[in-house]
């Protein structure tokens, strides 16, 4: 008898999973931010040239539409700011195709939150607070760490990560055992960012404690403001604890036609690539010309978080059904 | 042969790499969450042995290699080439130094071993994971010591070196764990 229908995980962690989203709920609660909920299937999707969606179909004959599972809360989360919610937070699932291995399941848990009036270092030290009491009784952190992406950038690999250097970033690459890297990366200074830093750096970062790294280099990033002082960089944030990337956050860019100008931009990235051709998201553009409040957002990957608090290798150990077994 | 895409990249797949034929070790899936996605891959080149770490992007695929492993029996050595024997077709291999590698330290003759076929040439020979040999050579030890300390060393008759309990006498036969190179017990006449 095939013993698969059994979850993977253990009650155990089905109790801390349940206990997580208590702490969550009442550290949002006593703040005053609002949770809410949102579809999970929208009609527009992200343009994120690095995304790829679960499409289905909605049928309402004679009609049938095109849907999205979302890949996050994000747009339908502001449409709410927009709308005038103020801070609000939200336990949800969230879909990208494609994405399976030791640290990603194709449906994963997120906890999203917006924060109306916060700036990014406000931001910051809310989600050091959160963290705080998340991993509270299950592991003692080292204290919190924050470095600028240059910064930290800089110091692990002795690049310089706002301009681009072919030369330098080979040399790097030929003296780390990466000789790959060239052919892979050409002369595309976002993708090789993504492949050193993914490589070399993240491993380093937060080895038992938080570490925030932020103001990432305007490349990369397509829904955060660019920085007030600093045009080649954004605030962004992500968060690791030992290398893994636990979350991604932003003073969110409020320009509408900005924001409409990255998504035609990010649209036809997607299109030279060959990637399935995204919707554009019109009512998070018309939400935006409305006027989205200052505000920043936070997303952390809760399996992820449940990992860490069990020091497992793997996120299928913190799921009931992992997609091979869903 | 199929191309395999990195997603198809599991653990013993035999694919191509800078012209030699290598086994995937690992695949460990990276994506940043607002970035492009890598597998990293831990592969065995299959001709050298040697294992390196290589990035792929996410989606980019390896030609498959046409290695497998068949069952075979050991026959002779001929000075120059090994030569072994699927039992069931009676088709018969040789293969040079360079391919017994250190497996030619426990082959004896009859012995059945796996032969690792590349384009049905002979890549590489490994032996069963236990073997039974003689030793022909080995310092008297003390008889009435049964303790496992300390050992002696003994030559064996495919000449290779095992440390084996003093009690173990010359002429005696004995399992060794051909991964390991270590003494297991005394085989029983």
């Amino acid at each position: 008898m095939p013993n698969d229908w059994q979850p993977v995980c253990s009650i155990e962690i089905l109790r801390l999973r349940a206990q997580v989203f208590d702490d969550i709920r009442r550290f949002f609660s006593a703040r005053g931010v609002l949770e809410v909920e949102t579809p999970l299937l929208g009609h527009g999707s992200g343009t994120d040239p690095q995304l790829d969606f679960f499409t289905t179909d909605y049928c309402s004959p004679p009609l049938q539409h095109t849907m999205f599972l979302q890949t996050s809360p994000e747009f339908a989360m502001k449409r709410l700011l927009a709308a005038g919610s103020g801070s609000i937070y939200q336990l949800c699932k969230a879909f990208r195709n494609g994405e399976s291995g030791r640290f990603h399941n194709p449906e994963f848990t997120l906890l999203e939150w917006y924060r109306v009036g916060f700036t990014l270092p406000q931001l910051m030290d809310e989600i050091a607070e959160l963290m705080a009491v998340l991993f509270n009784g299950h592991r003692v952190l080292n204290p919190v760490q924050r470095f600028s992406y240059q910064d930290i950038f800089q110091r692990l690999t002795g690049l310089y990560p706002l301009e681009f250097s072919y030369q330098d970033y080979c040399a790097y690459a030929r003296g780390n055992q990466m000789p790959e890297a060239a052919s892979i990366c050409g002369y595309d200074h976002g993708l090789w960012l993504d492949f050193i830093f993914s490589h070399n750096v993240q491993p380093q970062l937060g080895e038992n404690a938080v570490c925030m790294v932020y103001g990432y280099p305007a490349c990369q990033s397509s829904l955060a403001a660019l920085n007030e002082y600093n045009s080649q960089i954004t605030d962004r944030v992500e968060v690791f604890v030992n290398g893994i990337e636990l979350g991604n956050g932003y003073y969110e860019l409020t320009d509408a036609i900005e924001q409409d100008r990255r998504f035609d931009e990010e649209m036809s990235i997607r299109q030279q690539k060959k990637r399935t051709f995204p919707v554009k998201d019109k009512r998070l553009i018309a939400a935006m010309e409305a006027g989205l409040p200052e505000c920043s957002g936070m997303a952390i990957g809760l399996d992820r978080l449940l990992m860490l608090l069990t020091n497992s290798a793997s996120i299928d150990d913190v799921l009931n059904f992992p997609i091979n077994r869903a | 042969m199929a191309s395999y895409s990195t997603n198809e990249f599991k653990a013993g797949l035999k694919v191509m790499l800078d012209n030699d034929p290598c086994a995937i070790i690992e695949n460990e899936f990276v994506k940043p969450g607002k970035g492009q996605a890598f597998n990293r891959v831990k592969i065995r080149n299959l001709k050298t042995g040697r294992v390196i770490e290589r990035t792929f992007k996410s989606g980019d695929s390896l030609e498959g290699a046409d290695v497998v492993d068949v069952e075979m029996q050991y026959l002779y050595n001929d000075g120059e080439f090994r030569h072994f024997m699927v039992p069931d077709t009676y088709e018969q291999y040789q293969c040079d130094e360079k391919a017994v590698g250190e497996a030619s330290k426990w082959l004896k003759d009859q012995d059945s071993c796996t032969v690792t076929l590349w384009n049905d040439a002979p890549l590489s020979v490994s032996p069963a994971n236990f073997v039974e040999l003689a030793i022909v050579e080995t310092d008297p030890g003390v008889r009435g010591d049964t303790s496992g300390g300390g050992g002696k060393p003994a030559t064996l008759e495919t000449g290779a070196v095992v440390r084996v309990p003093l009690f173990v006498q010359q002429g005696e036969v004995i399992k060794v764990d051909t991964r390991t190179g270590e003494y297991i017990s005394r085989v029983k006449e």
